[in-house]
């Protein structure tokens, strides 16, 4: 049919343009800068062409350009497959795809393209903002399509906007139904490419001085955690993560994990709550100190790491148990606690004599311990995040030249400390705190608050739980990390605010992300399973969730089908036949039509003879509809005695 | 078998059962709708944006695919809706000569609530025309459809579809309705025409009393015959005149099918009887028309060229052809 290939006008071509650097812009940000300037040069040089009505260019130099762009892609990426290679292939081939515009056809190829390019834009943000926007250019590309299909006449750019508004809106119910009773699998289907998760922050398995202090330079989220009961006090909220055992003399690393079950005495009760863990592409799920319970497809260390055995690449919610008081580790075996005591040879010498030195003052372990901790306490260490950078013998210079750091400065002196005068110790890393969200009570653990702490072991009671930097600074643990350090240290506008109104609609938006994070992006196989049982669907499985949805779309589809189809309804806006054509309804009920082809006057003629009883009221109305409907005037006071007599007649 | 099979589906599911008189109006089992090559692209793109969004485990992926879809599906009902309930009507046809294109047209009325756009309409599949029907208002719509011979055309099945607003789904219904268009035989190429005949005696007719007034001069028009050609006039160079007689003798013009010369087939003679009737009619005279079983009495005037036309146009076909 020739609908097929009519050439595009000119405002169909600007609004192809428009709709698709509305959805590619977001882009532009992340792909190089050259690939947004070459995407811009051929979008401005489609405009001119469509301006001036010119022809377009040859397919030899297109596909000279198609080569150089992927040519470049590699040079830019080392790859042309992966994510980010195919964003930035998929925007330059759409762009050159622009120049080959002529027909209906092409148009409609791009529109679908861009469609394809909203999802992209998910690949790297899924929040809220992300979403309007991208619920915006779907509109608008919609908007586009229906442009297209004007065979006639353009009625302006209101009506296709209208049009693709109501469409979107009354596709939302059954677009829902879908969400919710999809069966989910599990992804990937196939292997991600390796740059699938890049640029998700988070504790790493090695410490160096100043890490975890650059960590606390954003606010993201780490995760939020929802209490059963109340949230306990800040001085005991320490998110066990990653637990550190070597030392080369520079770095600490998490080394050979070991594998065991979890035993512990405690006399406390339980803590319950709800983690929902951000991404972060490792393997450690946080809990409170001391972990009483794994979460489904979790190994557990013996030294109480919780880990996934996948990464963690998508928000994961699971329910957790903790004891804030407990005994573990009493009868640890040997060659563990050789690891604990270990240091490597030649580096930190004045604080292996220092260790030695104040041995000698304190035989017993927990007097030692007392002691380091007021030397931290008592001598001018200043807690800061930006410390003075450090040399080979770090601990050495923290602790006799700089004397200022993070909380990884003091855990890994004081380890060291401890391990040089034989006492075995550890660096636990993870979270401290968190804050509060008094609008919806969870509470929000971001990576500023990420920390470093000391556990050393003790004959007769295990490891125990020390925390250097609150012997510098209390405050970081009561308070938080805004608290603890100098104004003038930089830390993200989020974590440090003093204006309530801020506060506050921080709080709100973090309540309503979370919601958003827990519902929309975290509906997975098993959300939608405990969704789906909290409405009393005991087993919902593959089978029973297909069955489910086909009935559900089915209702879904009959509903939209109703509100499509009723606009097909006719409308009589004469007053004078709306009224005569109720005054026939009756009399049809009655068991007497108006045959089609049978005028007013006959009508009446044949109601008087069949029905003599009601003859008076029938000539009555008749003759004066036939006045009204086809006589020269017409009284408006006629008109309401007419619709008057039409209501008070009785067939 | 397949002539057979298509009759069947013809008959029962298309409901073809040729030209219906009145108008038709477009109830649901009338409608038919299947997606358009690109709705089958759309759902494939979709089906790739469903894989991409369980492989990255995508949940505004979901969201948008399944917004998408249900779109889809919705603009199934819209383009379904843009037909619904027309009420198609013959409208007039004028009549044309052979070898000219006839325009049948359509009355499409909207009696809805809602605008209907880009209505095409077509017979052949390659050429359509499309026409807005907005909301309780009636379109016209003139489909054209080549008159190669004379006689009487019928448009035949007009497929009456549209694509809007998405353009995913295609969806149309076939018209079957009772139009006719007249279509005159192809008057004869003017240059070669031969002088009408002499006006003669013929019944009813006065010959020779008392007529042939002068009554002056007028251009000469094609078709003149040359004996009226004020030849003087033209040798001194005023070009070619045409004397005109007041008088009904000249004006009783006759066309007479067996005064043809005898080696012309029925459709030349009714070429060169077309091209008369015009000629005379044009030239404003009077004229008769004489076919075998026909005669059209001496009139002037658009009616009389219309009938004759329309005899013309008709000689010789069997009822059914008519």
């Amino acid at each position: 049919m020739t609908a097929g290939a009519p050439v595009l006008s000119l405002r169909n071509v600007w609004w192809l343009l428009a709709a698709l650097a509305m959805v590619g812009a977001p882009h532009a940000g992340r792909v190089p800068w050259w690939i947004t300037a070459l995407a811009v040069t051929l979008m401005a040089w489609r405009g001119y062409l469509a301006r001036f009505n010119l022809g377009l260019p040859s397919r030899w130099l297109l596909l000279l350009v198609i080569a150089g762009g992927t040519a470049g892609v590699f040079v830019s990426y080392g790859t042309i497959f992966g994510r980010d290679a195919g964003v930035a292939l998929l925007i330059i081939m759409l762009s050159l795809k622009l120049l080959e515009l002529a027909t209906l056809r092409d148009a409609m190829l791009l529109v679908f393209l861009g469609y394809f390019l909203v999802i992209t834009n998910f690949l790297y943000s899924q929040t809220i903002p992300t979403a309007l926007y991208m619920l915006g250019s779907v509109w608008f590309i919609t908007a586009t399509m229906i442009g297209l299909h004007f065979a006639v006449r353009y009625p302006g750019p209101a009506a296709p906007l209208r049009t693709a508004g109501v469409l979107l809106a009354q596709s939302v119910p059954l677009m829902l139904v879908f969400f919710v009773l999809f069966p989910r699998v599990q992804g990937p289907l196939w292997g991600l490419p390796r740059d699938a998760y890049a640029g998700i922050t988070g504790l790493s398995d090695t410490m160096t001085p100043g890490s975890i202090a650059n960590l606390s330079l954003s606010d993201a989220v780490a995760f939020r955690a929802t209490f059963n009961g109340p949230i306990p006090n800040p001085t005991r909220l320490y998110w066990r993560g990653p637990v550190l055992w070597d030392f080369d003399g520079r770095t600490w690393s998490a080394g050979r994990p070991y594998f065991g079950k979890m035993r512990y005495e405690t006399n406390s009760a339980p803590v319950e709550y709800t983690i929902t863990l951000e991404p972060h592409s490792k393997r450690w799920m946080f809990a409170l100190d001391l972990p009483a319970r794994m979460p489904p497809a979790t190994i557990v260390t013996w030294d109480f790491q919780i880990l996934s055995t996948i990464p963690i690449h998508n928000r994961v919610r699971y329910e957790m148990s903790s004891y804030t008081s407990y005994r573990y580790g009493e009868e640890e075996r040997e060659p563990v606690l050789a690891r604990a005591r270990r240091l490597p040879e030649g580096y930190n010498p004045r604080t292996r004599e220092l260790a030695r030195r104040m041995r000698g003052d304190a035989p017993d372990d927990r007097d030692l311990i007392r002691n380091v901790l007021a030397k931290f306490r008592n001598e001018n260490f200043f807690y800061t995040l930006s410390p003075p950078p450090l040399g080979e013998h770090s601990v050495d210079e923290f602790l006799f030249a700089t004397k200022s750091g993070f909380c990884e400065h003091y855990a890994a002196a004081f380890t060291v400390l401890m391990r040089a005068a034989g006492i075995p110790a550890r660096i636990v890393t993870g979270y401290q705190g968190g804050e509060v969200n008094p609008i919806t009570d969870y509470l929000i653990v971001r990576q500023a608050d990420a920390h470093a702490w000391v556990e050393v072991w003790l004959e007769g009671q295990g490891w125990v739980r020390i925390d250097p930097t609150a012997a510098v600074s209390p405050q970081r643990v009561e308070r938080g990390i805004a608290a603890a350090i100098p104004v003038s240290d930089p830390l993200p506008l989020l974590v440090r605010t003093d204006y309530e109104w801020l506060r506050r609609i921080r709080f709100t938006w973090d309540s309503i992300a979370n919601n958003w994070n827990q519902w929309v992006l975290g509906y997975t196989q098993e959300r939608q399973r405990q969704f789906l049982r909290s409405f009393g669907i005991a087993d919902p499985a593959w089978r029973n969730l297909a069955a489910m949805l086909l009935v559900a779309t089915g209702i879904a589809v009959l509903i939209l089908a109703a509100l499509v189809l009723r606009k097909l309804k006719t409308t009589v806006t004469d007053p004078v036949l709306r009224a005569y054509r109720r005054f026939c309804g009756k009399l049809a009920r009655k068991g007497l039509p108006r045959h089609p082809a049978e005028g007013p006057a006959d009508y009446a003629a044949r109601l008087a003879r069949e029905r003599p009883e009601l003859a008076k009221a029938v000539s009555l109305v008749s003759a004066l509809y036939i006045s009204l409907r086809y006589g020269t005037d017409c009284d408006p006071a006629d008109v309401r005695e007419f619709t008057r007599l039409v209501r008070e007649f009785k067939a | 078998m397949y002539a057979a099979l298509k009759r069947l589906i013809d008959t029962r599911l298309f409901q073809l059962r040729g030209p219906q008189p009145g108008a038709i109006v477009l109830v649901q089992r009338r409608i038919f709708i299947l997606p358009t090559r690109h709705g089958v692209v759309f759902a494939a793109v979709l089906a790739l944006m469903l894989l991409g969004s369980v492989n990255y485990s995508l949940s505004l992926g979901f969201l948008l695919t399944f917004l998408l879809g249900a779109m889809g599906v919705n603009a199934m009902l819209y383009t379904f809706r843009n037909l619904a309930r027309l009420r198609i009507a013959p409208g007039r046809t004028q009549p044309v000569f052979a070898g000219e294109t006839a325009y049948f047209t359509v009355c499409i009325t909207n009696a809805s609530v809602t605008d209907r756009y880009s209505i095409g309409l077509t017979r052949d599949r390659r050429h359509a025309v499309f026409v807005d029907a907005p909301q309780s208002q009636t379109a016209l719509a003139s489909v054209p459809v080549a008159a190669p011979r004379r006689g009487v055309l019928r448009p035949g099945r007009i497929t009456l579809f549209t694509r809007y607003p998405l353009g995913l789904f295609h969806a149309w219904a076939y018209l079957e309705l009772d139009m006719r268009c007249l279509v005159y035989p192809r008057p004869e190429a003017a240059r070669m025409t031969p002088p009408p005949p002499t006006p003669k005696a013929g019944e009813g007719f006065e010959h020779g009393a008392g007529h042939e007034d002068f009554a002056g001069l007028r251009p000469y028009h094609l078709g003149d015959a040359p004996r009226h050609i004020a030849w003087k006039a033209a040798a001194r160079g005023q070009g070619l005149l045409t004397k005109q007689f007041s008088g009904r003798a000249d004006a009783e013009l006759w066309f007479d099918w067996n005064e043809l010369p005898a080696q012309l087939d029925v459709e030349a003679r009714l070429s060169r009887l077309a091209r008369w009737v015009l000629d005379a009619h044009a030239a404003g005279r009077a004229f008769g028309l004489r076919l075998p079983g026909v005669t059209l009495a001496l009139a002037a005037g658009r009616a009389q060229r219309d009938r004759c036309l329309e005899a013309l146009a008709l000689f010789g076909l069997e009822d059914g052809e008519r």
